[in-house]
């Protein structure tokens, strides 16, 4: 196979396994700088662990 | 909801499988409103919560989450549904009983069950046999609950459902449980059951075989009368005989379909000497000939029944009742082996029968043709071995009971199946029985199906009853001609071991409920019933013992309740393949836990917390709104404690050797945090063995802390026990100089740590990406988000344990990562949105439309929503209006736009929740129906009216009309804005040419995107040319060089040296910079990649006067060279936080505790004798980076705590280096002398100062520029468009900087990918007549966003303010400080806010 047929088939789209505040980021840049962008979630909703925590150091701004 | 299965392919092309689990709602229709939340009866741990409250089956995690739908918790369905042949929703009616929904509770059980008053009181309930609430003590008495329900209706008044009637009739045999459930569930489906019966009366042995005392006729009867309420037609004394065949049915009568289903009533028969003699009875026939004339031979008479099972307790007990001078029941098992239940043998004794175990018939006694005995034999054995019946006796062991009548009962069997013929082409088994397929009851004959004890042998009614059920489903497939197995649910069977809800934490016994019976003397007088029911508080008291094994218990409640109709029960679990380019995994971790390692108390004793679980207590949406309290007694604390390092540094056991990075600084949050909860007389005290605060501000929050009174203790804890019995705990633990020491606290909160999942560690396992040996993804510090397999990419904690900001940046690296190699394709797969031409309404009257949303009923059960409308549409100007259910539903959206047009309405109104929410999917429906977005006005009547004043609800009302008039008023004065935007350079600026600064250009370079790289030395590569290895041990120099060569190499890098940047000016997308080299660039974006520089301690511990005294990056060199006076070096020493975390420079610079310990242990590489000290103030080895600390104590590298108010001195002696410190053990002045010393020294900023202004980016107090949020935007500058890559935003290791300058290349990429930018139009606009330039404005605007301006006008000189659209956030700073209203907020002008003013004063 050519390289250049090989390029061709490329996807532009990108997988992001876990919603937590990683995740969630990896998939608002790739998907914003023009990436189609599957987030995959195991749980009911994204926002990981962070969503769980009232403040967050060192501002102690909510968390939400 | 969705988990990855597996990927096939390589990167480019992947292709993945994923697994999706049901969620139970459709998440496009459910609006949120929680309506099935409060109707569901079922709670269960609150996941969310931390299991510290319960929220019900059906639930949304928490009230901000996105998706914002609920979703049902359901787990295998509980072992009593699937105990029960019918699988009868027991904890579903379980449930809605506990709830006191007594006819919610009925119509579930008669979903299967059309007899549920007959069933609660004969049924042997397999179900509660396998009940799980055993494990704690008893099964819930399942069976006596569903006779309450039964009994707490009227059946006469029990409605029937409207049913499609169809025109088959079917045709059933026999109207005992089998045939009538077949009937009744036909019957629902819409046939017409036609049931022949033999027998006078319907109802099978239920009428003739089972005692009333246990089953008043009443009961069935009524249900049977409700079975013909639903149009079944039962015809007795209609036996199917020659003249009437089953063949005849089908052929001659033309019923396409026949049910068999006639029972076993008659008795099996078994030859004993005397068996003819006149006075033996069997026992079917003798039930049946009381039950039908009410008369009984054995009146006055001495009975002797055989056999131990229920049909012979049942003759016996009927015998004593109908009058019998004595009764004694003769059986070959004991007492415990007997077939008989349980509870029917001790009513039985009870009542006084006599029951000899363990004898046989040998013969009947016969004198002058009747009976007068029985003669019995001993038995040796009822089973054999392998545990089947197999008696044996002992012949010799013979004994004679005197009996005038002898009942045999020792078993029934099918009743003869004379009626069908060889005609009928009914094969039967070698049993006798109807050979019928066991899941679809098909017989031989097609058309005909049969079930029930026919088909099985004797068995228990519920059996047949659900025998009956299969049968009408079958026969409904065949007569509709469908397959009789295809997407068919076949009753579920018991599993061993299932996925169900685990038992509570709070598992106290609570026995079950005691059924009240009749007086004891009364039972033998008569046939009243002796069970009495339960009354409604003991059935809900008894209901509310059940533990939801299934979680979910389908009582459907939430169907019922859901009025957008999203529930679905019935959705399955999906599998999905997708083509994808590349993956990130981000799966994140989970928690220590502690409970792992005894000593804490943990998970044994309330008052003994982890930190997680305290976070959710300090929530106000957590489950104690935000008050601390103690699990013991609710008891507010007075003295907390927080235990760092809870499963993390440690060598245990279950434990994790490495450092999990956060602790220490959510500790100390917490601490302050909780004082603002409590009170400042809260006492806090937090144990601790280093404390790691070395990223950004976080020694300063930590030097905060200590200020406001938290107790610090560097200490190793012994154990947390509780002594007493008041909920306190007390921490053993040993002090700084080895002394053993106590103290007693209210609450103790456990720091735990991160751990990987074993699930996660079994996908990284099936992805083929390798895990470190404390199982996070193994990477090099030179592609920090890449794995092992090539186009999968990691991040987050996943990689090591790290914060929020920290993963938070790893996220946009991973993006860079992901998307690097995929730059061909991108845009290929994105749809862009194309909407209508917007009409122009300049000039014309405005024609408001009001949509009043009644979310549910959180608005309209709270306000008089059609008075709301009804008020509105007094409103002048207004055009229309609606009232919506959910006006953000797609079908409310829809037929919104309709009205726009239908109304050519100019204006729209929505009050409904909150535009933060919302207002983008209306302004959204405004451009689909041609509307210009800013016509918009929302009023939020939900969460600023009925949410705060649900128990007022006129006032409700009046407040809501208010808000709309407001809305109206504004609306009024609206206009349509023109859509600003602007266009985007596609080229990217990066300043430094280090490491970070060149991977941002290269990653932007690969992408497609113009860079210049100003480098303001003659030479690429920073700091890292000076850096040898990593701490993991890789080369830097190697990866470093290609580095370089590949930025040199770029055809879209142009690298200007010796160039810094003299001028800049321009916004987000559009910048111009000029270089000292006199290159002027344009470009979209800025990252700024400075660097740092060492401190350099002049004038402190012989820096630069004794040669042998070095910094870090010069011993690094000197290891490199492995120079002669390393390898004759017989002591050296290291001193840390040299010009770091002291007053004038209070950060962490993070590096250099790892960067000393590494060459601490090369020091004992070339010489193990050699002598090495490490002196320090917290060992900061963070991450997995703890491995290098204990190789270095196993290795023998001293360790020395020293004091910043007691700091090492340093003097020349006899050539060698002395140091004089306090040891912190000893407590007294030590002297080392050593041959080399090392200073850890700070890493400082350069001046940015230039840069900062040039940019107008902010700088913190120690000159390192500052990100737009700590968290959540850590690499973007306040300034759009301005990123950070490398050590100008803090000190950081080499593979930070490779992270940083990967993430500011996807955050670049964001903005360079675009063609234009859109921007928000509710922008600030000048008002040139009222302006007199007096600049108020443009100092207070905090995104300096205006200029002043001078033009000639009219031949004069004129003063004006400009905005740059691009900066301003349309915040009003300028409005409210401009003193002649020269410039509004589009959107915001002051006659719009004046105008809701007015409507809010009643003015208008």
């Amino acid at each position: 196979m050519s390289k250049a047929l090989d390029q061709g088939q490329k996807q532009g789209a990108v997988m992001v396994v876990g919603g937590g505040i990683a995740g969630m980021q990896a998939a608002l840049d790739a998907a914003n700088s023009g990436f189609y962008v599957h987030l995959v979630e195991k749980g009911s909703s994204i926002g990981g662990v962070m969503a769980q925590i009232d403040k967050t150091f060192p501002t102690n701004d909510c968390a939400m | 909801m969705t988990e990855l299965q597996d990927v096939a392919g390589e990167e480019g092309r992947f292709t993945v499988t994923l697994a999706k689990q049901p969620r139970y709602v459709d998440a496009s229709k459910c609006t949120g409103c929680g309506d099935c939340a409060r109707a569901c009866p079922v709670s269960t741990a609150d996941v969310f919560n931390l299991g510290l409250n319960d929220c019900k089956a059906i639930f949304r995690a928490y009230p901000q989450a996105i998706p914002g739908a609920y979703g049902i918790k359901k787990f295998d369905r509980a072992p009593c549904v699937r105990a029960c042949p019918a699988n009868i929703n027991a904890q579903g009616y379980i449930q809605l009983i506990k709830a006191g929904k007594y006819r919610e509770a009925l119509r579930l059980i008669m979903e299967r069950l059309p007899l549920p008053g007959t069933l609660g009181r004969i049924c042997p309930h397999p179900c509660e046999s396998s009940c799980r609430r055993q494990e704690i003590d008893e099964s819930i008495s399942i069976c006596a609950l569903k006779r309450f329900v039964a009994d707490q209706v009227d059946w006469d008044t029990l409605p029937v459902p409207e049913i499609e009637k169809r025109d088959e009739e079917v045709a059933i045999i026999g109207s005992g449980p089998g045939g009538l459930s077949c009937a009744y569930h036909l019957a629902l489906l819409g046939y017409r059951p036609v049931i022949f019966e033999a027998a006078a009366e319907p109802g099978g042995w239920l009428r003739y075989g089972v005692p009333e005392y246990r089953l008043p006729r009443k009961v069935l009867q009524r249900e049977i009368d409700y079975i013909r309420r639903l149009g079944v037609d039962i015809r007795c004394n209609s036996p199917i005989t020659p003249d009437r065949t089953v063949g005849d049915l089908i052929i001659r009568d033309g019923y396409p379909a026949v049910f068999i289903s006639v029972g076993c009533q008659e008795s099996v028969h078994i030859r004993v000497p005397g068996i003819e003699t006149e006075g033996v009875l069997w026992a079917a026939d003798y039930l049946k000939e009381v039950a039908t004339t009410g008369i009984a031979p054995t009146a006055g008479k001495k009975v002797a029944v055989i056999g131990g099972g229920n049909v012979g307790i049942d003759a016996a007990r009927i015998a004593i009742r109908k009058g019998a001078s004595q009764v004694t029941i003769v059986c070959l098992e004991d007492r415990d082996e007997m077939p008989a239940s349980p509870w029917e043998l001790a009513e039985t004794e009870k009542e006084g029968i006599e029951i000899r175990h363990r004898w046989g018939v040998k013969q009947i006694l016969p004198n002058g043709g009747k009976v007068k005995g029985v003669w019995l034999k001993k038995v040796a054995q009822v089973f054999d071995e392998q545990g089947h019946f197999a008696p044996k006796y002992f012949e010799d062991q013979l004994e004679t009971l005197d009996a005038e009548i002898v009942i045999m009962s020792i078993g029934q069997r099918s009743s003869n199946l004379r009626f069908l013929t060889v005609a009928d082409g009914i094969e039967l088994t070698p049993r006798g029985l109807i050979k019928a397929d066991p899941e679809t009851l098909a017989t031989t004959r097609k058309g005909v199906f049969a079930g029930g004890d026919v088909v099985t042998g004797p068995y228990m009614a519920i059996a047949a009853i659900a025998d009956g059920r299969e049968a009408a489903i079958s026969i409904d497939r065949y007569l509709r001609g469908a397959d009789q197995r295809e997407g068919r649910q076949f009753p579920l069977r018991p599993l061993t071991a299932g996925k169900w809800n685990p038992l509570p934490k709070n598992n106290a016994p609570r026995p079950r409920a005691s059924i009240p019976t009749l007086p004891i003397e009364e039972w033998r007088q008569g046939f009243q019933e002796i069970c009495l029911g339960l009354d409604p508080e003991t059935a809900q008291a008894e209901a509310g013992r059940c533990i939801n094994c299934g979680v979910c218990s389908e009582c459907m409640e939430c169907v019922a309740a859901c009025l957008p109709q999203a529930v679905d029960h019935r959705q399955t679990p999906e599998t999905k393949e997708l083509e994808v380019g590349s993956i990130v995994l981000a799966t994140g971790f989970r928690p220590f836990d502690p409970k792992v390692l005894g000593t804490y108390l943990y998970g044994s004793h309330p008052n003994v917390v982890t930190t997680l679980e305290f976070e959710r207590f300090l929530s106000p949406g957590g489950p104690f709104q935000g008050h601390v309290k103690r699990l013991s007694d609710d008891r507010e604390p007075q003295k907390i404690a927080w235990i760092l390092c809870v499963g993390s540094r440690s060598s245990r056991e279950g434990a994790n050797a490495y450092c999990s990075s956060v602790c220490c600084m959510a500790s100390l949050k917490q601490a302050l945090i909780a004082r603002e909860h409590i009170g400042p007389q809260l006492e806090t005290t937090i144990f601790f063995m280093d404390m790691r605060t070395p990223r950004k501000d976080f020694e300063k929050y930590y030097q905060r802390v200590k200020g406001q009174g938290v107790r610090l203790i560097r200490s190793r804890i012994h154990s947390v026990a509780a002594p007493g019995k008041n909920g306190d705990l007390q921490i053993s633990y040993i002090g700084e100089a080895g002394e053993p020491l106590a103290e007693t606290f209210d609450m103790v909160v456990l720091a735990t740590g991160m751990e990987i999942s074993p699930g996660t560690q079994e996908l990284a396992e099936k992805l083929g990406v390798e895990l470190s040996r404390h199982k996070f993804v193994e990477h090099s510090c030179f592609e920090p988000v890449s794995t092992s397999r090539s186009g999968i990419y990691a991040c987050g904690v996943l990689t090591g344990p790290k914060d929020i900001p920290q993963s938070v940046r790893e996220g946009s690296a991973a993006a860079a990562a992901a998307t690097r190699n995929l730059a061909e394709a991108r845009g290929s797969l994105l749809k862009k949105k194309v909407y209508p031409p917007e009409q122009d309404f300049l000039g014309e009257e405005p024609r408001i439309g009001v949509f009043i949303c009644n979310c549910g009923i959180n608005i309209g059960g709270v306000a008089d929503v059609p008075a709301v409308a009804e008020y509105a549409r007094s409103i002048a100007n207004v055009a229309y209006v609606q009232e919506n259910l959910f006006s953000c539903s797609e079908d409310a959206q829809n037929q919104m736009i309709d009205m726009i047009r239908e109304h050519q309405l100019n204006r729209v109104v929505v009050a409904a929740c909150s535009p933060t929410t919302h207002q983008p999917i209306f302004q959204d429906m405004l451009r689909n129906a041609g509307l210009n977005k800013y016509l918009f006005e929302m009023a939020n009547i939900r969460n600023q009216c009925t949410w705060v004043h649900q128990y007022n609800r006129d006032a409700a009302t009046r407040k809501c009309m208010d808000l709309v008039n407001m809305a109206v008023a504004k609306a009024r004065l609206l206009q349509q804005l023109e859509y600003l935007s602007v266009g985007v350079t596609h080229q990217a600026l990066v300043v430094g040419g280090g490491v970070s600064g060149m991977t941002t250009a290269l990653a932007l370079a690969d992408q497609g995107y113009e860079v210049n790289l100003a480098e303001s030395s003659d030479r690429l590569g920073g700091h890292a040319l000076k850096l040898h290895t990593t701490w993991r041990g890789e080369q830097v120099h190697p990866h470093l060089h290609e580095l370089i060569r590949r930025v040199q190499d770029h055809d879209r890098i142009q690298v200007h040296f010796e160039a810094t940047v003299q001028e800049a000016g321009g916004a987000v997308g559009n910048f111009t910079s000029h270089l000292s080299n006199g290159a002027l660039i344009r470009h979209g974006v800025v990252v700024l990649a400075t660097g740092a520089e060492p401190y350099r301690p002049l004038g402190q511990y012989l820096y630069r006067e004794n040669p042998n005294v070095f910094l870090s990056l010069d011993m690094d060199r000197e290891i490199a060279t492995n120079s002669r006076r390393l390898k004759n070096a017989r002591a050296a020493a290291f001193i840390q936080c040299v010009g770091s975390r002291i007053p004038e420079r209070p950060y962490c610079s993070r590096v250099c505790c790892t960067s000393s310990v590494d060459n601490a242990l090369k020091f004992k590489e070339i010489n193990p004798e050699m002598d090495v000290y490490i002196l320090y103030r917290d060992m900061r080895t963070y991450g997995e980076r703890e491995y290098l600390y204990q190789q270095a104590l196993q290795k023998g590298v001293i360790f020395i705590r020293y004091q910043l108010e007691d700091l090492p001195r340093v003097t020349e002696a006899n050539g060698r280096i002395r140091i004089r410190v306090t040891d912190h053990i000893l407590q007294r002045p030590l002297d080392l002398t050593v041959d080399l010393l090392t200073l850890a020294s700070a890493i400082v900023p350069r001046d940015n100062t230039h840069l900062a202004e040039m940019y107008k980016v902010a700088l913190n107090e120690e000159g390192f520029f500052s990100e737009a949020h700590a968290k959540i935007r850590p690499v973007d500058c306040a300034t759009n468009g301005i990123f950070l890559a490398g050590l100008c935003h803090n000190p950081k290791p080499l593979e930070d900087s490779v992270r940083l300058g990967l993430a500011a290349a996807a955050r670049a990429a964001t903005i360079l990918s675009k063609d234009y930018l859109e921007l928000e139009a509710h922008v600030a606009r000048p008002v040139d007549e009222n302006c007199d330039g007096c600049a108020f404005c443009v100092d207070g605007c905090p995104f300096q966003a205006i200029t002043l301006l001078e033009y000639v006008k009219e031949g004069q000189v004129k003063k004006t303010v400009e905005i740059d659209e691009t900066l301003c956030k349309g915040c009003g700073s300028c409005m409210a400080t401009c003193p002649k209203q020269g410039i509004n907020v589009a959107g915001f002008s002051l006659p719009q806010i004046g105008a809701q003013v007015e409507a809010a004063l009643g003015l208008i």
